[in-house]
């Protein structure tokens, strides 16, 4: 038999293992929803994290009685660790919408198969991000503030501001990401319609699923529409992290004010979110017993996706520690000697060895094929990632123009609390899905399939 | 006993080539108000069923537009004339300032124009619909393909329809009632 989903390379995994039918893929994803009763294992993890989310509920309890002042925020450093997570979290985010509109445009039907999964991510990933600017304003009830609405007050939000922007920009994102997903969802809403046999769930289904019926009209409408959606998420996703980076450039502090920042921003995004994207993929493929669908191939190109995206980060450095020197500015200079030879140089070398030195392991083969390799550098990935925001913004205010006015940042518990607790909660948000929704696309799997093809 | 009125005559086909031969032979044959329902979005069957106008993409442009003239036109008003503000001497009309957000807002609305405007178009969300009353039907989301003759179309007979859809060695045939 030819295998129509390999057109180059030998050797390399398949998209989808052989022997697989329509009926085969929709059991196989369908019944890891509908199959009673949850397993323990699914109780246990789901258990700890919420637990986990109960802590971040406290945390921001006692946030909002107490303000701001639990954490370590002080003058210089005023953005401590809730903007280092707010970036860290939306940037994980950009795998999800690189993967379902990117690489749908592209035409890469790898993706298939990890869509899903990676756009609820991203859902969870900006709505844990989403909460950090909140969280931070000091009078979180008034967030509306934002937002420009005719009010009282006769005032009106500053459009010159790219704080201003990133409200456009992260809500835009969100909602786009959401209908993405949710329509994408639809027809695996109305498989799993017909497929359940409980009264309760048949019902909760049935309405998600919109009376979806396959109808040959609809699907032109809704590949037109999808495809259109892609397109419009394709810009979308590049402004978003472009926005976020805008925050920092705009400014005039140095280490932030550099025109290298928006594709670096974005390019380090990507390259935290495939590396989430397989510290999930991995275990989930494992425990689900996916590997038919998740195949070596899936992880071996996210491998790739990050070793790339990884050395245009490590450009990135590169031109700031060059234009440091460069541009022939005192302050720009010292900001880079500050990162190698300050207090946090500690950090900036982890983090390069993080984040440059450690990933080009994936240059060899082996490392990108075995899971376990690979899930060890995606940790490593991922707090690396964490570190250069945290470079980027704590060193950079730790030590500006004037010397009377550095200082050093000291987080306190309530701010790991915070931050442990969105992990908690987009964990506990994962679990949730992975039990009550298709974790792969069951109908774009379908369509990988050689009989999906019409013979004339 | 009244007989219930009889919707269409659903066909169940077992793979996608042959739901596209049979649609387009049915749609020869001068059957109009036709329609196939697959588990997966077929090549080639929406023309096979004679649909050609997507209005779509005009839709989601238009949002685009809406979204992308009102996104700066708001930022205009407030800048420049509700609430003028002078910041570090720019002026209050600063075009380049309000890119990012009228950018953000073209996707925005361009986005959910595209996504009610397919479902609108669809007759979505639609609980209820008369094929579901047909038992083999829950089988369309999984790997099973069908071809509905409704029963209004001006050639439909019930028994010259059936005894075409059965020249087209469909699986099965099954009356829908409505």
């Amino acid at each position: 038999m030819e295998e129509p989903l390999q057109p180059s390379g030998e050797g390399r995994a398949p998209v989808i293992e052989p022997g697989h039918t329509f009926a085969t893929i929709t059991d196989k994803i369908s019944s890891i929803v509908l199959t009673r009763p949850t397993s323990d294992g699914w109780y246990i993890g789901f258990g700890f994290a919420f637990l986990i989310t109960m802590m971040l509920l406290y945390a921001v309890g006692y946030l909002f009685l107490k303000g701001v002042g639990i954490w370590g925020i002080t003058i210089p450093i005023a953005w401590g660790f809730a903007i280092v997570n707010f970036v860290w979290w939306i940037g994980i985010g950009h795998a999800g919408t690189l993967i379902s509109a990117i690489l749908l445009l592209l035409r890469q039907s790898w993706r298939n198969s990890i869509n899903r999964f990676a756009e609820a991510m991203t859902l969870f990933a900006v709505a844990c991000a989403g909460m950090f600017p909140l969280l931070h304003m000091g009078r979180p009830w008034l967030f509306y503030w934002m937002f420009p609405y005719p009010n009282t007050m006769h005032y009106w939000p500053q459009f010159r501001s790219p704080l201003v922007w990133d409200v456009f920009a992260v809500s835009t994102y969100f909602t786009v990401s959401l209908i993405f997903w949710f329509i994408g969802l639809v027809p695996d809403l109305a498989t799993l319609r017909d497929r359940s046999d409980h009264r309760v769930a048949k019902m909760i289904y049935g309405m998600l699923a919109l009376g979806w019926r396959g109808s040959a009209r609809h699907w032109h409408r809704y590949e037109t529409a999808y495809l259109l959606l892609a397109g419009l998420a394709t810009p979308l996703v590049l402004s978003v992290h472009t926005v976020v980076s805008f925050d920092f450039a705009i400014a005039i502090v140095p280490g932030w004010h550099t025109t290298i920042f928006p594709p670096y921003f974005v390019a380090g995004a990507i390259y935290s979110g495939f590396a989430m994207v397989l510290m999930l993929a991995i275990p989930i493929r494992k425990i689900y017993g996916l590997e038919d669908f998740i195949t070596e191939r899936h992880l071996e190109n996210s491998a790739k996706v990050m070793l790339a995206t990884g050395l245009i980060v490590a450009y990135g450095y590169g031109i700031e520690a060059f234009m440091g020197w460069y541009s022939g500015n005192r302050y720009d200079l010292y900001t880079i000697s500050n990162r190698l030879h300050g207090p946090y140089h500690f950090w900036y070398w982890m983090l390069l060895t993080c984040n440059i030195f450690i990933p080009q392991l994936l240059w060899i083969r082996k490392m990108r094929t075995k899971p376990a390799y690979l899930f060890i550098i995606s940790t490593i990935v991922l707090t690396g990632m964490w570190l250069e925001r945290f470079i980027i913004i704590v060193v950079s205010l730790s030590r500006d123009f004037l010397t009377s006015s550095w200082g050093m940042y000291y987080p306190t518990r309530w701010d790991w609390a915070v931050f442990i607790g969105t992990l908690g909660f987009f964990l506990a948000c994962m679990f949730l899905f992975l039990r009550i929704l298709p974790m792969i696309s069951i109908f774009e799997m379908r369509t990988l399939l050689p009989e999906a093809e019409v013979k004339e | 006993m009244k007989r219930t009125p009889i919707y269409g005559l659903l066909a169940e086909f077992d793979t996608a080539t042959h739901l596209v031969e049979a649609s387009n032979r049915t749609r020869e044959a001068g059957y109009k108000k036709i329609d196939a329902y697959s588990p997966f979005p077929v090549e080639g069957l929406a023309e096979a069923i004679g649909f050609h106008h997507d209005l779509v993409p005009l839709i989601t442009l238009i949002g685009g537009i809406i979204g992308g003239t009102s996104g700066y036109l708001m930022q205009w008003w407030i800048s420049a004339v509700s609430y003028p503000t002078n910041i570090g001497g720019k002026p209050y009309n600063s075009w380049p300032a309000f890119i990012v957000i009228t950018f953000e807002m073209t996707i925005l609305f361009a986005a959910l124009f595209a996504v009610l405007g397919m479902l609108a178009l669809n007759g979505l969300p639609m609980p209820y619909h008369p094929v579901f009353n047909v038992p083999r039907f829950a089988m369309a989301t999984k790997d099973r393909f069908f071809l509905i003759v409704f029963s209004s179309d001006a050639k439909y007979e019930a028994a010259a329809t059936r005894k075409f859809l059965e020249g087209l060695q469909p699986r099965s045939i099954s009356e829908v009632p409505s």
